[in-house]
């Protein structure tokens, strides 16, 4: 199958494409230099050509992902998908049903999916559902802030058992990246309690939220894996958090990268950027993180920008949504998960004439204006907890247009953004090759895929997204609306070289590869490691071991990255 | 002799993954470690006189047709009726599950499961006011306090107490049962209630009533002298508990979801336990009875939207129990066709329910004979999940564990999965003119 795509703006930051008219050609999936024979060629000219968006953090598929949608049917009944063109039905706005979810993205221009916080009893379900996202490549991180086993070499001091322990887990639970939700706190909620400060005991562990940090990363770098840990840091959410939001990245400073990239991803850097210590003196501390950000090489972040909408919060972190329903009086799940994490669940109203919600909205747009390097600050909305994913177009109209801003300034949110944030003098504005950094090389490059992801040159998958914007028409700064509209729906989605999306309609639905990571340490370190493992199971664990890890018969199509990691021993 | 260790029992809601299956020249010998009810379950493999012919109903009884033309019986049911209903899923995999969704939103249908008649009132109260709850493993190693009410363990999940709750050590229990406490509240003195430490046996229909007396107590009212039945003392002795134990866990069953109140009741039930948790760590998990009745909600949540009782006739799902959930649907007579599989609607639906499945097209898929098989007009026995064919079933607490297959179905059996499969394909070829 060969396919050519002619004349497009092309806009392919990791290859150094800034707008040149360019032709693509996809053979057997990939890019290549030449194609053979006969082809279908697409005409792009007048048209907008990047890499296939690749979403590095969003909850659309997992255990407390359904949980969500189980408690709201109301977010169900609000918007409807019916079965038409061959497609699945499905429903919800805030938390669309899994079929629906893998459209939506596709329509978009997205080809590579992440959802980011798998407990890893509960793989097999994020599994299993990530089976019913169509077209989307996809990935699941497994979290490890409460681990058991880790908490125990932490604390025993055994680095070795602990990597080969961790090897194990992504190994068990078919997962991609170490991450990492409120360290030390989702253990202590197994009691109600939490941990506010980075050096806060884990009550009946005797580690604190700064080892398992440090130690996860240390180990992540010797298991050369390829994304750097993905951090969720104590505090989320609460006044004044941006001292622990820095203590916790300067954590990780000296880190030794195994793959000259960060060494630790701050995920919703919006949510961890607050200042102020109460709610009626709180203010955006985006600059303060800008500035930490801006003058280091370690540390790369995503927005979590705020889209003030009406949406179902969902973390890993289960001591912040009990905190969250305490300010809301609004229906709230708990789900802690044994010997590993606690998600909570809760709807939450954003409000554009609230103006906590207003410096919010403000911070997200604030830290993408001031991080120099868009490379350091992906887009991202932590759907949905920031807001729907479907939003993205909106966010990027924000970004290239400082006039929109003002608009939303103005016009839109409470005036508190004004006086809470700097959003206001900030006239930088976003080209179409940052927002190509933004949305998808920045993310293939941050997780350590940008041989196969997040860009056009040979040998990358055939993964294409064409939007119906001409840029010699188009001013972004004024034309706003047609921006919006014009990342909303493709003209094209290509994947593996298949037309997946034409004009906004889904034509083929494709099952995509799901990725994760084995890195196979010493042979012996591993079978002591197992040892104990094996006695922890039975203890403790309300399933065997030999029920725990996931079958193969669950990822429909999975793409093992198997890493030699044999000098950890 | 094979020996296959670590095998998922499917029977109850506790979903043991530690039963030793001995098999012997396809004959099962023992099943260690099953309760009497897992046991059953294993043993009943080798009961002679299996159905392995799909049964059909004509003038003058049953006879026997092929797996072929009962599928085409099926797929031409589903394709001529307006609004079919799909009923059951409970006792089947979420692979199985899944092509049923699949099928009832190609048919244009309702899909349905037995939370209407068992837990679809908790579903409606966490739709009220949330969930707060925690998986099994964390009640092992951390509760000090776990109370049952409308829930006879002993003998519905026979050893989710020594699994889970009363005896096993756990990291912050190591001595055990002599760490823990356990509250029974029930309509009558069960067998779990005679080993309880605390027995408080509340009025037949006044659960509300008591979960109220908790509430005003905890929250600084006061209650009458005898609230339910149960003396103030006790009452308010039993909430000392809950508000000084470290971790706390409310298990329920249907002896307060379909007890008068229903969902109300589930409502406060979260609610008090919602108001516990100012006070210290409180959680809850209904004891779901069918093996797989929580696989069914999360599979139909996920790719619809909602947990039970989702309508397709529309092209989308809609969802609105009460008037979308099988029960009211039967007795109003609004479907016109049912489709059973892997449940019993003939022996746990109400009369009027009964009486008009008993009039309209219907067919079942089900390994057993029971009254369902009975009543419908065709029957297509299946190989047995869990034992036959392996699969994903979902725990009470959702913990998703696969189940083995330990031995082969009888020759001509098909798994419930592949007899959907076929009747989606030939639903599909009818709808395109075949
Ligand atoms: S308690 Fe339930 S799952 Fe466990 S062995 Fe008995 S019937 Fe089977
Ligand atoms: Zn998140």
């Amino acid at each position: 199958m060969e396919l050519e795509i002619k004349n497009g703006v092309v806009f392919d930051p990791l290859n150094k494409v800034d707008g040149e008219k360019k032709d693509i050609l996809i053979r057997d999936g990939r890019i290549v230099e030449k194609l053979k024979g006969k082809h279908d060629v697409i005409d792009a000219s007048g048209k907008l050509v990047m890499p296939g968006g690749v979403e590095i953090h969003s909850h659309f598929a997992g255990g407390k992902e359904t949980a969500g949608r189980m408690l709201r049917p109301e977010d169900g009944a609000r918007t409807v998908y019916p079965k038409r063109n061959g497609l699945r039905s499905g429903s919800g706005y805030s938390m669309p049903s899994s079929f629906t979810a893998g459209y939506l993205y596709a329509q978009m221009g997205y080809t590579m999916c992440n959802t980011p916080a798998m407990p890893p009893l509960f793989a097999r379900h994020t599994h299993e559902e990530l089976g019913d996202v169509p077209i989307v490549d996809k990935s699941a991180y497994p979290t490890f802030d409460g681990n058991w086993f880790v908490m125990r070499y932490l604390k025993e001091g055994d680095p070795d058992k602990l990597a080969a322990c961790v090897a194990w887990f992504l190994r068990a639970t078919k997962g991609l990246v170490i991450k990492i939700v409120n360290p030390g706190g989702t253990e202590n909620w197994g009691w109600g309690k939490n941990a506010v400060g980075i050096d806060d005991p884990v009550i009946g562990f005797d580690v604190t939220p700064a080892q398992i940090v440090k130690g996860l990363a240390e180990v992540n770098e010797r298991l050369k894996l390829p994304h750097s840990i993905h951090l969720h840091p104590n505090n989320l959410g609460k006044p004044g958090n941006i001292e622990t939001t820095v203590e916790t990245l300067e954590l990780c400073r000296e880190v030794k990268s195994a793959n000259a990239r960060q060494t630790v991803y701050l995920t919703h850097a919006q949510f961890h950027s607050f200042g102020g210590d109460s709610w009626k003196n709180f203010e955006s501390k985006a600059d303060e993180l800008a500035k930490y950000i801006n003058r280091c090489d370690h540390v790369v972040c995503d927005t979590g920008n705020v889209t003030l909408d009406e949406t179902t919060t969902m973390t890993s972190d289960g001591p912040m949504e009990y905190f969250l329903h305490n300010l809301t009086h609004l229906k709230w799940v708990n789900k802690d998960v044994e010997l590993e994490t606690a998600p909570g669940i809760t709807p939450f109203i954003y409000s554009r004439k609230n103006p906590v919600h207003s410096v919010q909205w403000a911070i997200g747009l604030e830290l993408a204006l001031l991080i120099d390097d868009p490379f350091k600050v992906l887009l991202a909305t932590d759907h949905p907890n920031g807001g729907p994913f479907t939003r993205y177009p909106r966010i990027i109209a924000w970004l290239m247009s400082e006039p929109y801003r003002r608009y939303y300034m103005e016009e839109r949110v409470h005036k508190g953004a004004q006086k809470g944030s700097s959003l206001a003098t900030l006239d930088r504005e976003y080209t179409f090759s940052d927002i190509a950094v933004v949305t998808r090389a920045g993310q293939a490059k941050a997780l350590g895929l940008s041989e196969l992801k997040g860009h056009l040159g040979v040998g990358a998958h055939g993964d294409v997204a064409i939007y119906d914007i001409d840029p010699a028409q188009v001013d972004p700064s004024k034309d706003f609306k047609a921006v919006e509209k014009g990342f909303a729906k493709t003209a094209y989605t290509i994947k593996d070289g298949e037309i997946i999306v034409k004009d906004g309609l889904i034509r083929a639905t494709p099952q995509g590869r799901t990725y994760w990571a084995n890195p196979v340490v010493d042979h012996e370190l591993d079978r002591e490691m197992l040892k104990d493992v094996e006695q922890y199971f039975k203890k403790y664990y309300s399933v065997n071991l030999a029920n725990y890890p996931v079958q193969k018969e669950y990822l429909k199509r999975g793409r093992e990255i198997q890493i030699d990691a044999r000098d950890v021993k | 002799m094979e020996i296959h260790t670590d095998v998922i029992c499917p029977f109850c809601g506790t979903l043991c993954d530690d039963i030793e299956v001995h098999v012997e020249n396809g004959r099962v010998m023992e099943a260690l470690n099953a309760c009497k009810l897992g046991n059953a379950k294993f043993m009943s493999m080798n009961k002679k006189n299996r159905h392995i012919v799909p049964m059909v109903r004509g003038e003058d009884g049953f006879t026997e047709t092929t797996i072929e033309d009962a599928v085409e019986r099926v797929a031409r049911m589903l394709v001529d009726a307006k609004k079919p209903l799909l009923y059951g899923w409970a006792t089947t995999e979420c692979e199985a599950q899944s092509v049923g969704i699949e099928l009832a939103e190609e048919v244009g249908g309702v899909i349905d499961s037995c939370a209407s008649v068992c837990h679809g009132p908790s579903v409606l109260a966490i739709q009220d006011v949330g969930f707060p709850s925690v998986t099994l493993g964390e009640v092992k190693n951390r509760a000090d306090l776990d109370i049952y009410w409308g829930s006879n363990p002993m003998h519905a999940h026979p050893r989710h107490m020594s699994r889970y709750s009363r005896y096993p050590r756990g990291y912050f229990r190591e001595r055990g049962q002599q760490d823990r406490t356990v509250i029974v509240i029930d309509v009558r003195r069960t067998d779990t209630a005679g080993i309880a430490d605390k027995f408080l046996q509340v009025s037949p229909g006044d659960d509300y009533e008591l979960v109220n007396a908790f509430r005003t107590l905890l929250n600084g009212g006061d209650i009458p002298d005898e609230v339910a039945g149960i003396a103030k003392k006790d009452i308010a002795s039993a909430l000392e508990l809950m508000k000084t134990c470290q971790f706390g866990m409310l298990f329920f069953g249907v002896g307060l979801t379909m007890s008068p109140g229903k969902h109300r009741n589930i409502d406060n039930a979260i609610s008090l336990v919602v108001d516990l948790n100012k006070y210290t760590k409180f959680n809850l998990i209904p004891m779901r009875g069918h093996y797989n009745v929580t696989g069914f909600s999360e599979v139909l949540t996920w790719q619809s939207g909602f947990p039970f009782g989702v309508d397709y006739t529309r092209g989308y799902p809609q969802y609105n129990p009460g008037e979308t959930t099988s029960v009211e649907l039967l007795s109003r007579g609004e479907v016109d066709a049912v489709f059973v599989v892997g449940s019993d609607p003939a022996a746990n639906f109400p009369k009027k329910a009964v009486e008009h499945l008993a009039k309209i097209p219907s067919a079942v898929i089900e390994p057993h004979e029971t009254p369902t098989t009975y009543l419908c007009d065709l029957n297509i026995p299946s190989a047995i999940a869990g034992i036959e064919v392996e699969g994903t079933a979902y725990r009470m607490d959702n913990v998703p564990i696969r189940m083995r297959k330990i031995m082969d179905a009888p020759a001509g059996l098909y798994s419930d999965r592949e007899i959907l499969e076929m009747i989606l394909l030939k639903v599909r070829e009818i709808k395109n003119g075949a």
